[in-house]
Formats: structure tokens, sequence, C-alpha cells
């Protein structure tokens, strides 16, 4: 089921369009917001809301590469594989990827912290290679930057689990005197 | 030197809010724009020579001519902006939204009225979140101001205006594949006729236009075709955006007269090759258009020298290859791209470029047999014009044939030595 907060956002991106169906994309990078990935309820709940198939929503899903079929970590990091990134190191940052985390392309960290993807040019070939993470672009990258970053990041990660278990800890103590 | 796409932005600024677009003249030329006709205006962008910026360099004016105009009109038309930007090697587009994004607006909402557009849309890929964040902040701005909405400044003009986020494809770049990702369907090109300004989205006259060809029609407004015409240095109207990625000292991005040569933007504005490293070819625009070298580094960066030169302006943003990168990788990273990309709806792109790429993968770790020379050369052929249903196979085709054409050494070496000598 959508939640409450899904349900609006996915009403309120609707007005941009003359008819539901066109606010299909949206929805579903909706649900991946609040969800992390799409799940077959993810598609089942926003087909379900645009009057859709489930079949038909699904491929649309599949077509589009940002829409996320699969779980993902907390912290997914795209790094660019096109001409000019490769041209200036891709396969370096993509093996120091590899060495710092243990993941290869297309996988997910044992902890959960990072998901490593390859994407098509970001859009900022004169600071190649970049990389996303979130929101943000990381841009002239060497191993040296990449280690910072992950450092930063896996920090951030490690901090909120620490919190999550403290908070689990402690409603567990009230629900259970 | 005039700067007209670039003057409000500065490197690591924000971007210009409305005020201060305001007092920069912006939104003079909208003013100045709803006193003039439709048709006045079509015949100013004409007179200017302005031709499309996303890469075929297609007249404006005569793109919008074909826009059924009149009381018998369909409607709603539509006007949309093409900011998906997801040519390998091209990040030009990306300065315009983040930087001046009422340029944008102002272009938008001119060229909308040219056409009598009714809606527009701007379509932008995913990845520009700052991008979207300026964006929503300059629509909003202008909703406020009574630039959009219902009869803007009193006029009997109304332009509604939206901001689509894609889910990320090249092919949403593609005009008709647009349209049906707009649509929430699945990004794959529409046959043509009916063209786009007939039947277009949901079946409406609808034109779409690049970001940075949107964002020259204000200054045609204000100054004049013939200023437009005197900014360039060919037969083409303006500047334009001219970037160098690659192994070059100061890899970046400027706005030039129309026209420069190759190494007037290679030398003095990216600094020359970095040391070390030697020049040995480019792709002028992008990745779907053909190497040149050397030999050409005095030709015009405009659409018809770039043509006689044996390649295409595309975007205007060139990729070096220098002399210790492998031509064959770099063509397989390309191919790799095509092929991943291809949409699946014509066998000689999604079975021929996976081809490719497979023989291209072979020739790097040292399983190359001379006849892949000449199986990639009929590949070439096959995916040129004419075989598919849209421009992204014959786009995957002009690495590829001009990379043999010019690097058959490197390949013929491959074979040779049964591996990469790169690596
Ligand atoms: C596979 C493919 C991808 C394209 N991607 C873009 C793009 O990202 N941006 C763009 O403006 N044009 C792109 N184009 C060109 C558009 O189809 C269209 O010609 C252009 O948006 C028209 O704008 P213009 O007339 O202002 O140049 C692409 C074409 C193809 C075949
Ligand atoms: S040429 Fe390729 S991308 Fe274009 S329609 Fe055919 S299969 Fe799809
Ligand atoms: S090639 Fe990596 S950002 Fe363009």
């Amino acid at each position: 089921m959508l939640s409450e907060q899904e349900r609006k956002e996915i009403e309120a991106h609707s007005r941009h369009y003359p008819n539901n169906r066109s606010a299909c994309i949206e929805a579903l990078k909706i649900v991946q917001r609040y969800r992390g990935w799409v799940s077959d309820e993810g598609i089942k709940d926003v087909a379900d809301v645009l009057q859709m198939t489930p079949a038909e929503l699904e491929g649309i899903a599949t077509f589009y590469n940002m829409i996320f079929r699969k779980p993902v970590g907390r912290h997914v990091i795209l790094l660019c594989d096109s001409v000019s990134c490769w041209i200036m190191g891709y396969e370096r940052m993509r093996g120091h990827l590899h060495a710092r985390l243990g993941i290869g392309l297309g996988e997910t960290s044992a902890d959960g912290c990072f998901t490593l993807l390859p994407n098509v040019c970001l859009g900022a070939c004169d600071h190649a290679p970049v990389m996303m993470i979130g929101d943000t672009l990381h841009q002239d990258l060497d191993p040296a930057r990449l280690d910072e970053i992950i450092d930063w990041h896996a920090k951030h990660f490690f901090l909120q689990e620490e919190k999550k278990e403290k908070k689990e800890a402690a409603d567990g103590n009230t629900s259970d005197p | 030197m005039e700067t007209p796409l670039t003057r409000n932005i500065l490197p690591g600024e924000k971007p210009p809010d409305l005020a201060q677009y305001e007092k920069s003249g912006g939104y003079a030329a909208l003013r100045e724009a709803l006193r003039m006709s439709p048709d006045d205006i079509m015949e100013e962008v004409k007179e200017a020579n302005l031709r499309g910026r996303g890469g075929a360099g297609f007249p404006t004016a005569k793109k919008w001519s074909f826009v059924p105009m009149g009381e018998d009109a369909p409607h709603p038309k539509y006007l949309i902006c093409n900011a998906d930007e997801m040519e390998p090697g091209t990040f030009k587009d990306r300065l315009l939204l983040e930087g001046d994004p009422h340029q944008l607006l102002e272009g938008m909402i001119i060229s909308g009225y040219a056409i009598q557009a009714d809606i527009g849309y701007i379509f932008l890929r995913w990845a520009y979140k700052l991008a979207a964040e300026r964006l929503e902040q300059a629509i909003g701005e202008a909703y406020r101001q009574g630039y959009l909405g219902r009869n803007i400044l009193g006029s009997e003009y109304s332009l509604e205006l939206h901001l689509h986020v894609s889910a990320g494809r090249y092919m949403c770049g593609e005009e008709t594949a647009l349209l049906n990702a707009l649509e929430g369907k699945r990004a794959n090109p529409r046959a043509k006729p009916p063209y786009p300004q007939v039947s277009g989205l949901w079946g409406k006259p609808t034109v779409v236009n690049n970001v940075e060809t949107l964002c020259n029609v204000p200054h045609i407004v204000n100054h004049g075709a013939a200023w437009f015409k005197s900014l360039s240095r060919s037969g083409d109207g303006g500047t334009k955006l001219y970037g160098v990625s690659g192994r070059v000292k100061k890899p970046g991005l400027w706005e030039l007269p129309m026209g420069t040569p190759i190494r007037q933007i290679l030398e003095e504005h990216a600094g020359g090759m970095r040391d070390g490293y030697r020049f040995r070819g480019l792709l002028p625009g992008g990745a779907s258009t053909d190497f040149l070298v050397s030999d050409h580094l005095d030709t015009a960066m405009d659409f018809e020298s770039m043509q006689a030169a044996g390649s295409r302006l595309g975007t205007g943003t060139m990729i070096i290859l220098d002399d210790r990168t492998c031509p064959v990788g770099m063509l397989r990273n390309l191919e790799h791209f095509f092929a991943q990309e291809s949409c699946g709806w014509c066998t000689p792109c999604w079975s021929g470029l996976s081809w490719v790429e497979q023989i291209l993968q072979g020739l790097e770790e040292g399983e190359g047999q001379a006849s892949d020379l000449e199986r990639l050369q009929a590949h070439a052929r096959l995916l040129g014009p004419g075989h598919t249903f849209c421009a992204l196979a014959p786009g995957a085709a002009e690495p590829l044939q001009s990379g043999l054409k010019y690097f058959r050494d490197d390949f013929e070496r491959h074979v040779q030595e049964k591996r990469c000598p790169w690596r």
C-alpha cells in the first residue's frame, strides 16, 4: 500500500499532465525515494493508483535506468563509465573502489552501505573522472579523493546505524517492561 | 567579443534571481516580443540563421514554420525544451540550465508565443539535480511576476510551464522518443511522418528544441538578426558553446563566435595538450560524431565546415584522443554505450551494435583476427543512415567508420601482436 505521503506526492505531481499515466515515471521515482528501490509490491501500488496494469508499468520501470528493480545499499555510487571519464581514468577509479569496498559493478557491500553502479556520461566531462552519490556530483576524482568521499559516507552510515540501534533498543525497553 | 548566452554566468556563483535577471536587461525581449506578431518573430529568427544546437543543426525558424497556425489550428500546442543532454562528452546545456535559468524561460516564452503554444515542458535528465532545483525556483518566480500563466504581461497570450525530470535513457533525447517518455511510455521513437509539429505530444502540434537553441532567442529579439549574424565567423548565426574534454591542460567550456577553428579552441582556450601527451584525434561534437585528426585542426567549428571535413558539429563539445590512449579501447567504450542504450527496436541496431562491441572487445583482449576489420567495416555500413528507425545507430556508426579509417594501423597492431599495445 502507498503511504499517505507517497500518495500525496504522486497526486500533486499528476497535476502537471493531462492524464494519470504520464505521471507514472515520477510516481515510480517517488516510491523509490521512500523505499530505496521499486519492488514488485511497489509496482503494484503505483499501478493501482494510476489505473494501469502492473505488467504495463513493469515494462516501463525496466526501460529506465534510474528505476532500481533490485534492493540497493544506503549510498548508490554512480561511477561514470563514458568516454571522457574512461580516457581520464575510469578503470583506475573502478579498481580502487573495488579494492576499497570489496564489491564489483552491480554489487552491494556486505554491510549494506554502498552499491556500485556504472553510469553513462554525467555531463561533467571537463572534470572527468566523476561520480554521483545521492544528489551530489563528485568531480576530478583520484584515489585520494575517492578515499575521502568513501570515508565520509561510511562514517555517516555508521553513525546513523548506531542511532537506529539505540533507538530500537530504547523503544524495545518501553514496550517490554 | 560578445557572449550573450553566458553574460550572466560566473563560475561558482549562484545564477541571477528574477530581480537580478531583470536588472541585467532580462525579460525586455519578452515585452518586445509580445508587441510583435508571431510571424515577425519567426521572420527575425529565420533572418538570424539560428540553427538548432541539439546536434542536427536544423534551422529553427523552419522547424517552427511547420506548426499549424491561426484560428483553426488544433490546441493545446506544445513547446518542449530538450534538456536531456546524455550524449557522452557533452556538458554544455548544464551550464545554461544551472547558470541562468531565467534566460531559458524567457527563450521558451518567446518561442512559445511564436508558435502560439499553450503548454511548455522542460524535459530534464535526472542527474541534473542542481538544475532541477534552480529551474523550479525560476519557474515559481516567473509565475508570480506574470511572465508565465494567464495573459502574460497583460497580453492575450498564456503559457503554462512544467518541469519533467526523466528517469534516464539516452533514447529519451531523440525528439519522438522524448514525446513517448513524456506520455509515460517506453522511450521508443515514433515513425515520421507525421512530424511532431503537426502531431506530437498527445497527438497535438509540438516543437522540440534544445536548451542552447532556445537561450539564443531573447537575444535575437533584443538586438536583431543582423547583430546575431555579426557574432558569427560563418554563415550560421550567433555564438556557440564549445567544450573540450580529455588530456588537455585546461578542459572546459567557452562561448565563442560560431565558426571558431578547432585549433584556436584547443590551444588558446583549453591550453593545448598536457605535458607528455600528444594529440592524435578528436570527436568534434560528442560521441556520435566522426573522428577528425591533425590535418583538420584548422577547420572552423560550424555546421558546414565540419560536414565538409567528414564529420559533424554535433553538440560542439569535443573529446580529445591522445597518444597514450588506445583508439580501439576508446571505440570499444563508445560502442558499448550505444549497444547498451539501443532501444531494441531495429535489428541492425541492437544486434549489430552488440556484435561490434564483441569484436572490439576481442581485439582489446588479444583475440582479434585479420577479418575483424572487414566485419567492423560492414557493420558500420549497416548501422549507417537509412537502415534504422532513428539516428542512434547512424550516430554509433560515425566514430566507428572514421576510427577504422584514421587508426587502421592501431587496429592491425592489435591483431598482429595479439594484445592491446597500450596495456
Ligand atoms: C539518440 C539521440 C539522442 C538525442 N539526445 C538529445 C539531447 O539530449 N538533447 C538535444 O537537444 N537533442 C538530442 N537529440 C536530437 C533531438 O532529436 C532533436 O533533434 C533536438 O532536440 C532538436 O533541437 P534543435 O532543433 O534545437 O537542435 C538526440 C537525438 C538522438 C537520435
Ligand atoms: S536505431 Fe536503435 S535506438 Fe533507434 S529505434 Fe532503432 S533500435 Fe532503437
Ligand atoms: S564522460 Fe564522464 S561525465 Fe561525461
